[in-house]
């Protein structure tokens, strides 16, 4: 039995509910346990950090102290010490706070210091913070996901993107490359899919730029799904809901800012991991993407189901809704029938 | 690394007032920044994804801060451009902490309010607002403060995607808000009044 501690991140209760619906589906096949940090925060993402120093690492190192507190042999749920992260930014956040820490013994200090008048100490390097694709290679293994696979992804093509924050820095060497690693590209292949070349694998989806500078994010977003699209991807697997959110959410307004008409659709490869395992499309959270993946999950013979169209624009030359009286002919009742047809 | 400046101003490399500010910013960084090591070699800005759209490389900005320009620097809008994707991190021969010196210029240039452009600290702020209220994040609260002040142009093309994202429920209508709230607040207010001196 796998047993590790979770920190959830923000997005998976909202946006990226589908990650955590799917990361459920695959728990019990893999006998996979998860025990999540009691009150965590958020981890400030890419904003906190450029504010204010030891309010941004004093704010993740909570997080850590609690997950300490909670894996103590005192507290009876001793054994594991890994604290595994399903979001890119909050993993690197959480990883990047117990490296500094140690690396800057002063930083340690200080932010035990703010810690305290919580009643909380947290020791660098107690814990293990690792992503959860990490746990599912390295840990679950290939073979064992492999043995899981009820309906192979043959005939899909699937553009592996890692994203940036995941590879790197990578202080504690954990990936294959800085720049091109591996790992999601052998796990979507143990599931039976197609794996396509893609050089821009590791390259940002915009972060925050899509709130903040919507050109410079709408540029590195269309790079990816241009580049998906040219080398004949049917669909992006990520491992981040940032990066899920921006490609997804932000598509539509991409295709505008360029006057391009890319349809790329992202999804978790957890939620590809659950259709491998033969769980059905609604128990993954398959559906509930912006840009739909039912064209490409039909080369698999999977059906999507309709949570709910998102609204389409309105036609141009349909104008305001008007009044019954203004349209033409007849007398009004008759034209409002019409108007309701 | 306080040494190797010292060092450099023994060797007669420089002036000590010119390294003050690459002092000043070396030691506010988290982490060892290696900042005082760049070789001005340009991988950085070579390696950028966003470097098109800034004013300064990376490289120019260490050089700049080695010059003491201080108000250029901080005005600059290299470190707002940064997404924070450590390609620059990882391919930098010197081990500079690239990413992490661009969030220490982030708060510098808030504290001394020079930006040209206020959209990105706002978010930013806003963003610790949300955090420091509820303990998490709340992305519909954070959404609509940020783009009714600095993108209310964008929401009507952006409506399909709200919509979208409503109806999907994938965006929250509350916020969620951690139990212990009351010892958050009391960590992160110890934490503002401390600051890294060694």
């Amino acid at each position: 039995m796998n047993k590790y501690l979770l920190y959830p991140g923000c997005s998976m209760d909202s946006s990226a509910k589908a990650y955590m619906e799917s990361l459920n589906a695959i728990m019990e096949p893999l006998d996979l346990h998860f025990e999540e940090i009691d009150d965590w925060n958020c981890c400030g993402a890419t904003e906190y950090l450029g504010i204010n120093l030891i309010p941004a690492y004093s704010l993740i190192a909570r997080n850590l102290a609690l997950a300490a507190k909670q894996t103590s042999p005192a507290n009876g749920t001793g054994g594991t010490r890994t604290v595994v992260a399903p979001c890119s930014a909050c993993y690197l956040n959480l990883a990047k706070a117990d490296y500094y820490m140690q690396e800057r013994p002063s930083l340690g200090v200080k932010v035990n210091e703010a810690l305290s008048a919580g009643g909380l100490q947290y020791k660098a390097g107690t814990l293990d913070v690792r992503h959860l694709i990490d746990i599912l290679v390295y840990d679950v293994g290939l073979d064992a996901v492999r043995s899981k696979v009820v309906r192979p992804l043959h005939g899909l093509k699937v553009a592996p993107y890692m994203g940036c924050m995941l590879p790197r820095p990578d202080y504690q060497h954990r990936w294959s490359d800085h720049e091109h690693p591996t790992e999601l590209d052998d796990l979507m292949r143990a599931l039976g899919a197609e794996v396509i070349d893609y050089p821009l694998a590791t390259e940002c989806c915009g972060g925050h730029m899509t709130q903040i500078g919507p050109e410079t994010a709408f540029e590195l977003i269309r790079r990816l799904v241009a580049d998906a699209d040219e080398r004949g991807a049917q669909l992006m697997a990520t491992v981040c809901p940032m990066c899920q959110m921006n490609i997804d959410a932000y598509q539509n307004e991409m295709n505008h800012f360029f006057g391009t008409d890319y349809h790329m659709p992202v999804l978790f490869f957890t939620q590809l991991m659950g259709l491998a395992f033969g769980r059905k499309p609604e128990e993954l959270g398959i559906g509930v993407e912006l840009v739909s993946s039912r064209k490409a999950l039909a080369n698999i013979g999977v059906e999507v189901p309709v949570v709910q169209e998102a609204a389409a624009p309105r036609k141009k030359d349909e104008g305001l809704p008007m009044p019954p009286r203004l349209l033409k002919g007849g007398n009004g009742k008759k034209s409002k029938k019409e108007a309701v047809r | 690394m306080p040494q190797m400046t010292d060092e450099r101003v023994r060797a007669g490399l420089a002036r000590e007032e010119d390294l003050s500010l690459l002092h000043e910013v070396s030691m506010k960084t988290a982490g060892v920044s290696h900042l005082e090591m760049c070789i001005q070699c340009g991988t950085c800005g070579g390696s950028c994804p966003a470097a098109m759209d800034m004013d300064h490389t990376p490289r120019m900005i260490f050089a700049m801060l080695r010059a003491g320009m201080r108000d250029e620097v901080l005005r600059s809008n290299t470190q707002w451009i940064c997404v924070s994707c450590y390609h620059c991190v990882v391919r930098c021969p010197q081990e500079v902490h690239i990413a992490d010196v661009m969030y220490t210029l982030k708060g510098m240039a808030i504290k001394a309010k020079l930006y040209n452009d206020s959209t990105a600290p706002h978010f930013s702020q806003t963003f610790v607002d949300m955090v420091e209220t509820y303990g998490r994040s709340f992305e519909l609260g954070l959404a609509s403060r940020h783009y009714l002040k600095h993108f209310p142009l964008r929401l009507p093309g952006m409506m399909p995607m709200g919509y979208g994202m409503l109806t999907k429920g994938r965006l929250d209508i509350k916020p969620h808000k951690i139990r212990q709230m009351k010892q958050l607040k009391a960590i992160l207010s110890h934490a503002k009044k401390l600051e890294l001196t060694s």
